[in-house]
C-alpha cells in the first residue's frame, strides 16, 4: 500500500517534471544580456523584450497574431456554437454521427494537406496573402475545438429547463437567450479561448496561406529560429506562455464566477 | 364535473410502432384536479406533454377552454408547468425565476414586483427572494417551482410527478399546501404520480391508466372500493385477489366457489350468472380474525406470516393455497407463525372485478 502511494507520487512528480522542464529550460534565457540563445548566461537584462517591442517585424508580428487570434475567436466561436446547437439533441440520427465527424475532421487531417488545399482555393478566390484568408484557415482548425466544448455543455443542459420557460410564455428565440446560451455560456467561454489559443499557435497554415504582410507571432518564431538563433524567440516564448497561463486563469475564474454568479 | 373544460377526444401518440397513448377520450371540469395514476410507461406523462405543447397527438383532438389547442406551442397555451425536477433556471434568482413569466408577459416592473411578492408569500418564501435555486433545499425549490407556475395565473396547472423527489414529510406537507391552493384559487389541476396514497389523498377523482388506456376513472372512494379491474384493484392499495366460479345468484347475493369446496357470498346485482369464472377483490383492512356473524364469509387458514407495521399487524395467512393478507389490530389477541385461524369479511365487502 505504503509503495503504491509512493510510485503515485514519484510518477506523478516525473511526469510534472517532463512538461515543465522545457519551460523551465528556454524561460530564463529570455533574460540574457547575450546575443546568442545558450546557457551559461552572462548577465541578466530585458533588452530582448525591447527588442520584441522596437524591432519591426517582431512588433508587427505580434499585432498579426492579435488581429488573426481575435477574427478567428469570433468566427469560430460564432459558426461553432450555430454548428454545436444545430446537432444538438440529433444525437440518435445517422446525419448526426456523419455532421459531427465531418466537424472534426480538421483536428486529424495532417495540416500540410489542409494548407495545399487551401492555397490552392485561397489562389482562386484572391484570398492569400489576405488577412480575412488567414483567419479563415485558422478557423476551420478552430471550429472543431468550439463545437466539441459547446456541445458538451449544450447536452448537459436538462431539455425541461428550455421546456419550462417555453411553458411560461418564452417563444424559440426568446428561450435560447434567456436560457440555452446563459447556460451554455462556459462552454461557449471554453471554446472561443481554445480558438483563440489554436490561432496563436498555428505554423503549418499560415506558412501556406499567408504573405509576408500576416506574418504571425509563431510564424516569426519559426522562420527566425532558422535564420538566426536569437534569444528574442525565448522573448517571444515567454510573452506566449505567460499570456497562454493568464488567459487559462481567466477562464477558470470566468467559469468559476459564471457557476455561482450572485444575483442580479 | 360541470361542464367540460379539458377535453381529450380519441387522442392516440405513438413513437414510431409503439402506441403509448390508445384512444384517450378524457373531460375535466374548471377547477377540478385530476390525478392521472398509472405505473411508468403507462402514457400518463405522455398525456401531460401533450396537453402542454411538447408533444403533438398522432391523431385526435385536445380542446381546452372550447378552444383546439392541437398545434399550439407550448409558449401560446398558458399553462403552469410544475416538473418533477423543478426545472428552476439556475442562473437567475429565486425572484427572477418566478418573475420570468411575468417578464413574458411584458408585465410592467412594479406590478412584476408586486405579484412575485405575492406569489413567495403564498408558498412561504418570502425571504429566500434573492437566493439562487442551488442554494435551496428540495422542498423550498418545490415551492418555487409551485409559485413560478401560478404567478402569471394560467387556465391549467399541470404537475408531472412534483412531489417525486421529496421525503416523505415534506411530501405530505406538500401534498396538504397544493390542495389547499387548490381549492383557494380554484385551479384546474392536472396531477401525473405513480403514488397512489397521493392520488387518493388530493384528486377529485382519479383516472387510472394502464398501457395508454384508462383503467378507471372515477373519485378516490370509487377507486378504491369499487375497482373495475384487477389491475385497479391491485395498483391502488392492497387487496387481496381470489379467483372462483359463480354457483347460484339469489337474494341479492352470489355464491362464488373459490376451490376446495369453499363458497363465499358476495353481493350480487353485478350481472353475475351462475358458471361464470369471476374475481373477487377484498382488501386487507376489510378482513377480521375471528368468525364472523351470520351470511359473513369465513375462511380458515395457517398463519404462515406475521410482520410489524407499527401502527397494525399484517397477517399473512395460508387458506389452502389461497394467500389472504389480513390487517390486523394490535390490540386483538396475539397471533403467532403456524397458528390455525379463522377470518372473516362480510358479502358487500367482497367485490367482483372480473377475472
Amino acid at each position: 500500500m505504503k509503495a503504491l502511494q509512493l510510485s503515485k507520487v514519484v510518477f506523478g512528480a516525473a511526469a510534472v517534471f517532463f512538461l515543465l522542464a522545457p519551460l523551465a529550460a528556454i524561460l530564463p534565457l529570455a533574460f540574457t544580456d547575450s546575443v546568442f540563445l545558450n546557457y551559461p548566461m552572462p548577465g541578466y537584462s530585458t533588452r530582448w523584450f525591447s527588442e520584441l517591442v522596437s524591432a519591426e517585424v517582431w512588433r508587427r508580428s505580434i499585432v498579426n497574431s492579435l488581429i488573426i487570434g481575435s477574427g478567428t475567436t469570433l468566427l469560430a466561436t460564432a459558426l461553432g456554437t450555430l454548428g454545436a446547437l444545430g446537432l444538438r439533441g440529433r444525437t440518435s440520427s445517422y446525419l448526426f454521427a456523419f455532421v459531427r465527424t465531418a466537424f472534426l475532421i480538421p483536428m486529424v487531417v495532417p495540416a500540410v494537406v489542409l494548407g495545399v488545399g487551401m492555397q490552392l482555393m485561397f489562389a482562386r478566390y484572391n484570398l492569400t496573402n489576405t488577412y480575412l484568408g488567414v483567419i479563415i484557415a485558422h478557423t476551420v482548425i478552430a471550429v472543431p475545438f468550439v463545437v466539441i466544448n459547446v456541445l458538451a455543455v449544450l447536452q448537459s443542459i436538462d431539455p425541461r429547463l428550455e421546456q419550462a420557460a417555453a411553458s411560461l410564455g418564452a417563444a424559440p428565440h426568446t428561450v435560447l437567450a434567456r436560457v440555452t446560451l446563459p447556460l451554455a455560456l462556459p462552454g461557449i467561454v471554453s471554446g472561443a479561448v481554445f480558438a483563440f489559443a489554436t490561432s496563436l499557435d498555428e505554423v503549418v497554415l499560415t506558412l501556406f496561406v499567408a504573405g509576408p504582410n500576416q506574418r504571425t507571432l509563431a510564424r516569426q518564431m519559426f522562420s527566425s529560429i532558422r535564420e538566426n538563433i536569437s534569444p528574442a524567440i525565448a522573448a517571444a516564448a515567454f510573452v506566449f506562455i505567460v499570456g497562454t497561463i493568464l488567459i487559462a486563469l481567466a477562464l477558470n475564474l470566468s467559469r468559476k464566477s459564471l457557476g455561482r454568479r450572485p444575483a442580479a | 364535473m360541470n361542464e367540460s373544460f379539458i377535453r381529450f377526444d380519441k387522442v392516440s401518440k405513438a413513437f414510431g410502432t409503439l402506441t403509448v397513448v390508445d384512444g384517450l377520450d378524457l373531460d375535466i371540469g374548471k377547477g377540478e384536479f385530476v390525478s392521472m395514476l398509472g405505473p411508468s410507461g403507462s402514457g400518463k406523462t405522455t398525456i401531460l406533454m401533450m396537453l402542454a405543447g411538447f408533444e403533438n397527438p398522432t391523431s385526435g383532438t385536445i380542446r381546452v377552454g372550447g378552444r383546439q389547442v392541437d398545434g399550439l406551442p407550448p409558449h401560446r397555451r398558458n399553462m403552469g408547468v410544475v416538473f418533477q425536477n423543478y426545472a428552476l433556471f439556475p442562473h437567475m434568482s429565486v425572484a427572477e425565476n418566478i418573475g420570468f413569466p411575468l417578464k413574458m408577459r411584458r408585465v410592467s416592473r412594479a406590478e412584476t414586483g408586486e405579484r412575485v411578492k405575492r406569489a413567495l408569500d403564498m408558498v412561504q418564501l418570502g425571504h429566500l427572494a434573492e437566493r439562487r435555486p442551488a442554494q435551496l433545499s428540495g422542498g423550498q425549490q418545490q415551492r418555487v417551482a409551485l409559485a413560478r407556475a401560478l404567478v402569471f395565473e394560467p387556465e391549467v396547472v399541470l404537475m408531472d410527478e412534483p412531489l417525486g423527489a421529496l421525503d416523505k414529510k415534506l411530501r405530505e406537507q406538500m401534498q396538504l399546501d397544493i390542495r389547499e391552493l387548490h381549492r383557494r384559487l380554484g385551479l384546474t389541476i392536472v396531477f401525473v404520480t405513480h403514488d397512489q396514497t397521493e392520488a387518493l389523498t388530493m384528486s377529485d377523482r382519479i383516472a387510472v391508466f394502464n398501457h395508454g388506456k384508462i383503467e378507471q376513472i372515477g373519485e378516490p372512494a370509487a377507486i378504491y372500493d369499487r375497482p373495475a379491474t384487477r389491475f385497479v384493484a391491485e395498483f391502488i392499495g392492497e387487496t387481496n385477489f381470489l379467483t372462483g366460479t359463480v354457483t347460484g345468484v339469489g337474494g341479492g347475493h352470489a355464491t362464488v366457489d373459490i376451490g376446495n369446496g369453499r363458497s363465499v357470498a358476495v353481493l350480487a346485482g353485478q350481472g353475475l350468472a351462475a358458471g361464470a369464472t369471476v374475481g373477487l377483490s377484498v382488501r386487507p383492512e376489510r378482513v377480521r380474525i375471528g368468525a364472523g356473524p351470520a351470511r359473513s364469509n369465513t375462511v380458515s387458514g395457517t398463519v404462515e406470516d406475521v410482520v410489524y407495521h407499527g401502527d397494525h399487524l399484517q397477517v399473512v395467512l395460508d387458506a389452502d393455497g389461497q394467500t389472504l393478507l389480513v390487517k390486523a389490530d394490535r390490540a386483538g389477541s396475539p397471533v403467532a407463525i403456524g397458528d390455525r385461524l379463522d377470518v372473516s369479511f362480510a358479502p358487500d365487502e367482497c367485490w367482483v372485478v372480473g377475472s
